[in-house]
């Protein structure tokens, strides 16, 4: 029995039911409680460890079907549409989630009906079971009216009328209904007795294709689980090929004997029907997993869904030549990016900017895959005039020249000195004068190609000008090969 | 007598397994200077070449050549660059515009980017045995026990299987044995000068230190041609027009001046 604090007094929150057999109901006072039946064991109420179990609950009967939402604080609704079948019809499926629930030591009230609204209303205020089509209505039609979770104005002004069952409100028409108890009774009234579908919004988002495959006996082992993920990843395939897609985000479902659920998640760069190339994406992120996979006891279902996909083209197998080296690469950027992640595997894109910071972007590989980016053509006949290899920041040196204002003829970079026996120079780089809104105006540089007596190639710049404030600075932006 | 007929049984069973997994794979490329490409016969295009930084202010210098060297042999083929973070920390970010500016294509060119010298390897592999691209060039920073060689007989055994070429730039470390084909030093050697005392073209003191089929050490001062995608004779007094003057045709650094340089590389890597 659990308590909770109500305006100052202790009044009961929830009683099991042994003890509403006892005739104490959830409102009373907890003296009143005490008085009736001294013998009660009381605990206080905690909603939010409800709403914890609940959704670790709800996570786990996600195996039950994907389309899973907590219903109030203490009820779930499974959309099970389609999902019977696997556990041998819809009595074998009530018989899973009963026998589940009462592994983890919950009571329930089961209901399977046409509608959510419906199976709610058989579950909390019927008998529960299975029920379809008249069996369903008549069974709708037997409840209280208190089944409609109307405010208790409404439902005592129900009573008052003399309509104590749905029935009574059933056969009248709507219209009236509405106009003396409010919109609301017969917005619910229609819902509960089927004649108006909701569905429900599930906790996650409903993948497009999703296979399962449940497990009398529990894995532990990698390759076992390797080898269920593989059976699944070729049905999900089949499925997206039949609707001339590709996935691109493919997420494997763990659930633990136990209750507990992990999913991971391989994406990736072009939407895709290999199986095989999947399921090495799958290898590199489960051994690469910073918290890795826990089978516990083991784990007795899997599930693969397919959460984004593209549409590919059907292809005629058999037919067609070696995969084309831009498929490969993409694939090859993919088992990159899954092993070290987006960050570290990236291309080159060239950007209109005459700064060279600015002039040449590093993007995700697996994002810019297939654009083809023109870069523009060197002039034949000058050497090199960006370095291959260019320090982010700037490093400060020390350069002289002869007379300020000409080239620099040494430089000491990391305390070493540099004498220069080739400059060319300057080639002088403004800053764009339309970013200066968007921070403090970086000097004009005055860039050199030089090179030292040990055949060392470098890029300097001079930044600010001679005679000016701040006074001018050289630096080191980057080397040549 | 019973256990030497074993062994000699082990060793004819070995015999026809190398037959057997490593078909005998020829395929060769060159670097376009004459003088060298006669000395060296050509280096395996399905194989590991290494290439050292002398010093690691060459560290550029020898990326060059390297980069170089994947031109000559991955052509229009998507090409991997594995770079272990210390090494850019040090020497400076790569450029996608100065990858242009040697005649490579920046849109061609996958950079991944390490920390361990553990990832770089198994990146390289990884890239390496898929058969998709036509180079892996792995740039690796530091001494490294990792870098053995097994290790480098991995990546030789990935090239062979994904018919690429692999590269492995090490900065900053000292000459080690492997299983590479070949192995490189290089230090970046004064251009002919352009008009007005210009810096010239990418110019390389190249050194072969070692070459599996048994050509001699030597040296060659080679100057990279961006537009011909070749190595020519390099050097202050390589004329462009007669790259194979007999006085020159070696381009020789003279042991003496090696050593010279040596020590100013142990005197500059205390800076790098």
């Amino acid at each position: 029995m659990l308590v909770e604090k109500v305006k100052g007094g202790l009044r009961l929150a929830a009683a099991n039911g042994s003890a509403l057999a006892l005739g104490l109901s959830p409102g009373m006072t907890l003296a009143d409680a005490r008085a009736r039946a001294p013998n009660i064991r009381v605990e206080p109420h905690r909603p939010e460890a409800d709403t914890a179990l609940l959704r670790r609950v709800l996570l786990d009967f996600g195996r039950f079907t994907p389309m899973a939402a907590t219903d109030g604080p203490d009820g779930l609704a499974l959309d099970v549409t389609g999902c019977a079948h696997l556990f041998g019809g819809e009595e074998g499926l009530i018989r899973a989630v009963a026998a589940r629930a009462e592994g983890v030591g919950l009571a329930t009230r089961l209901a399977l009906a046409g509608t959510p609204e419906a199976a709610r209303a058989l579950a909390r205020f019927g008998r529960g079971g299975i029920y379809q089509g008249e069996d369903q209505s008549q069974a709708l039609r037997r409840l209280p009216v208190a089944a409609l979770e109307l405010s208790d104005k409404e439902t005592q002004a129900l009573s008052r009328a003399g309509l104590k069952t749905l029935a009574h409100l059933a056969d009248r028409p709507t219209a009236p209904i509405a106009a003396r108890f409010g919109a609301a009774a017969a917005t619910r009234l229609n819902r509960v007795l089927g004649r108006e579908d909701v569905r429900i919004r599930p906790e996650r988002p409903v993948p497009l294709v999703c296979v399962d495959r449940i497990l009398v006996e529990p894995i532990t082992e990698t390759p076992d689980i390797e080898a269920v993920i593989g059976d699944l990843l070729v049905e999900a395939m089949d499925r997206l090929d039949l609707r001339g897609q590709g996935g691109r985000a493919f997420q494997a479902g763990f659930f633990r004997l136990d209750g507990e659920v992990r999913h991971i998640t391989v994406r990736t760069g072009r939407p895709t029907r290999e199986a095989a190339a999947v399921l090495r994406l799958f290898r590199e992120r489960l051994a690469s997993l910073a918290r890795p996979l826990d089978p516990g006891f083991g784990f007795d279902q899997l599930r693969l869904s397919v959460t984004v996909a593209d549409r590919l083209a059907s292809r005629q197998r058999g037919f067609e030549a070696a995969p084309s080296t831009a498929e490969d690469l993409g694939r090859l950027i993919d088992r990159l990016t899954a092993r070290l992640g987006p960050e570290a595997v990236s291309r080159f894109e060239p950007i209109e900017s005459h700064w060279p910071e600015r002039a040449v972007r590093l993007s995700p590989a697996a994002h810019a895959l297939g654009e083809i980016v023109a870069w523009s053509e060197p002039d034949p006949a000058d050497p090199p005039l960006r370095p291959l290899q260019m320090f982010d920041p700037p490093q400060p040196v020390l350069a002289t020249a002869e007379v300020p204002d000409h080239p620099p003829n040494r430089f000491i970079w990391r305390r070493v000195d540099h004498r220069l026996v080739r400059v060319e120079g300057p080639e002088r780089i403004a800053p764009e004068w339309w970013r200066r809104l968007q921070g403090p105006q970086e000097p004009t540089r005055d860039y050199y190609r030089v090179e030292d007596q040990e055949g060392r190639r470098f890029w300097l710049f001079r930044s600010g000008f001679y005679g000016e404030e701040p006074a001018p600075r050289w630096f080191l932006h980057g080397v040549f090969a | 007598m019973r256990s030497d007929r074993k062994i000699e049984a082990l060793r004819q069973h070995l015999k026809t397994l190398e037959a057997a997994g490593h078909p005998v794979d020829d395929a060769r490329f060159d670097l376009g200077l004459e003088a060298a490409d006669r000395h060296l016969g050509g280096l395996a295009t399905h194989g590991l070449h290494e290439v050292y930084a002398a010093t690691t202010p060459d560290a550029t210098a020898a990326l060059g050549f390297a980069l170089g060297l994947v031109r000559r042999t991955a052509g229009d083929r998507p090409v991997v660059w594995g770079v272990q973070a210390m090494a850019e920390l040090e020497t400076g970010r790569i450029y996608g515009a100065g990858l242009r500016e040697l005649g490579l294509d920046p849109g061609r060119l996958v950079l991944v980017r390490v920390k361990e010298t553990k990832d770089l390897l198994a990146a390289g592999e990884e890239a390496l045995a898929g058969g998709a691209v036509g180079a892996v060039l792995l740039t690796a920073w530091g001494e490294s026990k990792v870098l053995s060689l097994t290790a480098t007989r991995r990546l030789s055994m990935a090239a062979g299987q994904g018919r690429a070429t692999a590269l492995l730039t090490r900065l900053a470390a000292q000459p080690q044995p492997s299983a590479a084909e070949t192995r490189w030093r290089i230090r970046g050697a004064l251009s002919r000068a352009l008009e007005a005392e210009a810096p010239g073209h990418p110019t390389y003191a190249v050194e072969l230190l070692r070459h599996r089929l048994g050509a001699q050490p030597r040296s060659w001062i080679m100057e990279w041609d961006r537009e011909r995608g070749i190595f020519e004779q390099g050097g202050q007094n390589a004329g462009h027009e007669q790259p194979q003057r007999p006085a020159l045709s070696g381009g020789l650094v003279s042991p003496a001046a090696d050593r010279s340089a040596e020590a100013r590389g142990e005197g500059l890597r205390r800076y790098g």
